[in-house]
């Protein structure tokens, strides 16, 4: 016991630890160590786990399971607060700089003791220890600037020296936690990033998260590989090649019972949306593609490579500025939802809760929400009608509610998207888009929601996906477009028995 | 493309930093067009004299629109502490007659009914808008019952005389109103509790994950305002001389349309206590202005309803705005 251990304990380190949602596993047995003086990667495809691993990192998960352990000391982090006072600073990639406060009052927010005099808070010492964090990210700009005037870059690096500001204030060593760090920089701010990593190193531990490869490569020692909450793979940085990683990111087969293949329907020539170099500034350029009867057309790329915005331009949520659409063999511009549901093109949200459903409102009531002129006679609402319909759409989806009078919010999640899908089938929509249609719903209520795509394809419809991984997107769709920074890379076809492997489309989603 | 909106965007914010000041302004031109009397000295001691309690209690406000709530308390705090003042000092209903120090009793009532309503909003979690309805209204209802439609009088000279008193010629009233308002801008700017009122209107799980005690911050922050509405109340006592439930009536939409009007947005965040002052400005000489242009009164008070109307959407961002509730 006496005996002092040969090496220090790390900085950072899992044991087994689990977190899980209603329906999903977030992080399922997870152990990782991040050493002393080391810069540890993390990769994986979306979905994977690593947000919620950073969660849990920075107190604002608590996991179900497991242990952390902060220099050897197990620890219990209550919140982010608590694990930047233990030395884990986190870098956000939805920023937490409030704009309405200065770079100083950010920096030092929610820790203004050290510049209380009588209570008071001295803005002059406050700004002068801003300042010293500012010169380590060779930030240029007064303390007292507020942050609302400061590009989005410049926001990143503000955060960047508020996590570093720990590095005086602690004893020991700190871990830095970046999350896609580089997705808003410039390259030369990408290089100068990389130049505080290594000299963060001399005295600090750093954990990586980015979808760009080639940077994990360049910047981290050791990368863990994450996929459906587990840590599959762990390996030394030096000699390791992004094809390698593309191959530890999807490693599995693919089971084509899962997917219905066999209903795979073949396109008809009917063709019912044609986009020619279709834009949005910003978002997305240049996206042309054909749509037929009976197809569905996934779309792959990570988070933004512009497919959620080209899907919502689709559905009308936003308008596009240049380029043409033709659904139907008629040309339009949609610059509001319902003139794209007119047109027949329904938008199924990522974000069932906010933008899908009316929590509130009876499985009937929103079953018939995108379609109520039909159910009006003589300036009233025709009830019997509209449960009779209601009634029928349930049964034919399985809907799994007391009955059509029920609150749509008491349903689970996979019954919930299928009171959105019923919604625009009422509606009569030719082309429907699923943005994320199984995220967070069980396994089985995902098997239904890829029968159902399937009897939509058979009678005539055709569906854009944007998949929640990449397997669904390979197993459902009869073709596939990448994107990558807004821009179109790679299509595939993937007829049933000649699908593209995940790593085909990795390749150019990265 | 890019340089265009970037410029149109500063053009924006400059608009909405600079147009209180600027309707203030033109406002004070265009009333003394119409009456050469506005700019008299007599007329000018008049306009602070009717600024100062509604600057108190936009003092109040301010915080607590800053955060993103409202408080629509003001004149149950208000009523209440006038009445309680009034009954303490020397009167012709109680035979109580503590003088002065019936002022701090009665902004301490202020402050633990801003106690109350904060205690209520962030452990009940009712929303502010609900909460400090409901303690308002009380606050008038025991106001009225306590003196059962009576009106109190005071005969205390000392007491009225933290109103009407007069140093270097101006009422005591605009020198209590200077002071609040200096200790208003001190606790925004210097302390604290400032800075995390503003983190909170922000972005309050930000705030949150910063470890600031969220839930402390927004009852003090209530506990302030009800402060400043304890103080507006004991100068309302002392300027009227009497104590009654009516002696608030009226100064919830002043308050708030001051605050608007004055640029802190209702989204929180965005705003500060010297705004407030020259809203209270654009809202008494827009008042002063339409007397003097010898207007109806109820006319007078549509003009303000359309003012705090035009104010919001002014101020307003609407382009980033998904949902209006």
């Amino acid at each position: 016991m006496s005996a002092q251990p040969q090496t220090a304990p790390p900085v950072l380190e899992l044991r087994g630890v689990s977190k899980s949602f209603p329906g999903v596993k977030a992080l399922d047995d997870v152990s990782l160590t991040i050493n002393r003086n080391e810069v540890g990667g993390i990769i994986g495809e979306n979905g994977a786990g690593k947000t919620s691993l950073l969660k849990v990192l920075n107190g604002i998960y608590q996991p179900d399971g497991g242990q952390l352990l902060v220099n050897g000391e197990p620890v219990k982090l209550a919140s982010p607060r608590q694990a930047f006072d233990t030395g884990i600073a986190m870098v956000f990639q939805e920023q937490s700089i409030l704009p309405s406060l200065t770079v100083a009052e950010n920096i030092f927010l929610g820790r203004e003791e050290e510049f209380l005099r009588f209570g008071l808070i001295s803005k002059a010492r406050m700004n002068a220890a801003a300042a010293e964090e500012l010169k380590k990210v060779h930030l240029d700009i007064h303390p007292g600037t507020p942050c609302s005037k400061l590009s989005f870059a410049d926001r990143q690096m503000v955060e960047i020296a508020k996590a570093l500001s720990l590095d005086s204030r602690i004893d020991g060593n700190i871990t830095i936690l970046l999350d896609e760090p580089t997705s808003v920089l410039e390259r030369k701010e990408v290089e100068l990033l990389f130049e505080i990593i290594a000299d963060l190193k001399k005295h600090a531990s750093v954990a990586f998260i980015s979808h760009r490869l080639d940077e994990v490569l360049v910047v981290t020692d050791r990368v863990y590989v994450m996929r459906d909450g587990k840590v599959v793979k762990e390996f030394a940085s030096e000699g390791a090649t992004e094809k390698d990683m593309h191959q530890y990111m999807v490693g599995r087969q693919l089971h084509n019972e899962y997917y219905r293949e066999a209903r795979q329907a073949a396109p008809a020539d009917k063709v019912l949306v044609e986009a020619r170099n279709l834009g949005r500034t910003g978002a997305f350029r240049n996206v042309s593609f054909t749509l037929r009867a009976g197809e569905v057309l996934g779309i792959a790329g990570v988070i933004g490579s512009g497919r959620e915005d080209l899907a919502r331009c689709l559905a009308g949520h936003m308008p596009a500025d240049s380029g043409t659409l033709t659904v139907d063999g008629k040309s339009v511009r949609f610059t509001s939802v319902p003139q794209a549901a007119a047109q027949g093109v329904g938008l199924v949200p990522a974000e069932r809760k906010i933008e899908g459903l009316v929590a509130q409102f009876s499985v009937a009531e929103n079953m018939t929400l995108a379609a109520l002129p039909k159910y009006v006679s003589g300036g009233v609402l025709n009830f019997a009608a509209e449960r009779e319909t209601a009634k029928a759409w349930i049964d034919r989806l399985k809907i799994k509610t007391p009955s059509a009078n029920a609150m749509v919010g008491g349903l689970s999640g996979g019954n919930q998207q299928k009171v959105v899908l019923a919604k625009w089938r009422i509606a009569g929509v030719k082309v429907l888009i699923l943005d994320h249609p199984t995220r967070g719903i069980d396994v089985g209520a995902k098997e239904d929601v890829y029968e159902l795509v399937r009897d939509m394809t058979a009678e005539g419809l055709a569906v854009i996906l944007l998949g929640d991984t990449l397997e669904e997107v390979i197993g459902l769709s009869s073709r596939i477009l990448v994107m990558r920074d807004g821009e179109i890379t790679a299509t595939f076809d993937a007829p049933p028995g000649g699908k593209p492997t995940q790593v085909d489309l990795v390749e150019h989603m990265v | 493309m890019q340089a265009k909106a970037a410029s149109t965007g500063w053009y924006m914010e400059q608009w909405r930093r600079w147009a209180p000041l600027a309707v203030l302004a033109a406002l004070c031109v265009l009333v003394s067009l119409f009456n050469p009397n506005f700019l008299t000295v007599g007329n000018f001691v008049r306009l602070l004299n009717s600024a100062a309690i509604p600057v108190v209690l936009c003092m109040g406000a301010t915080f607590i629109i800053l955060m993103g709530s409202i408080d629509l308390s003001v004149e149950g705090v208000v009523a209440m502490t006038a009445v309680v003042a009034s009954l303490l000092v020397a009167n012709d209903i109680t035979s109580y007659s503590i003088g002065l120090a019936a002022a701090p009793v009665a902004i301490l009532i202020g402050g633990a009914m801003g106690f109350l309503n904060g205690f209520v909003h962030v452990r009940l979690k009712t929303p502010s808008f609900m909460t400090t309805l409901g303690i308002g209204f009380a606050g008038l209802g025991i106001a009225t019952a306590v003196l059962g439609g009576l009106t109190v009088r005071i005969a205390d000279p000392v007491f009225r005389s933290l109103s009407l008193g007069r140093f270097l010629g101006i009422p005591m009233a605009v020198w209590i109103a200077l002071a609040a308002f200096l200790v208003a801008l001190t606790i925004q700017q210097r302390t604290r509790i400032g800075r995390w009122i503003y983190a909170i209107g922000t972005d309050e799980v930000t705030a949150r994950h910063a470890g600031i005690p969220v839930d402390r911050t927004r009852i003090l922050a209530f506990v302030l305002a009800g402060l400043f509405y304890g103080l507006g109340g004991v100068l309302a006592a002392a300027q009227f001389g009497q104590g009654h439930a009516l002696i608030s009536q009226g100064r919830l939409f002043t308050t708030i349309t001051a605050v608007v009007v004055g640029g802190t947005a209702l989204s929180g965040g965005v705003g500060s206590v010297v705004n407030s002052v020259i809203g209270v400005f654009i809202v008494v000489v827009l008042a002063n202005g339409m007397v003097l242009m010898g207007i109806e009164p109820y006319v007078q008070q549509g003009v303000q309803g359309l003012l705090i109307i035009a104010a919001v959407s002014l101020a307003l961002d609407r382009s980033s705005l998904a949902v209006v509730k």
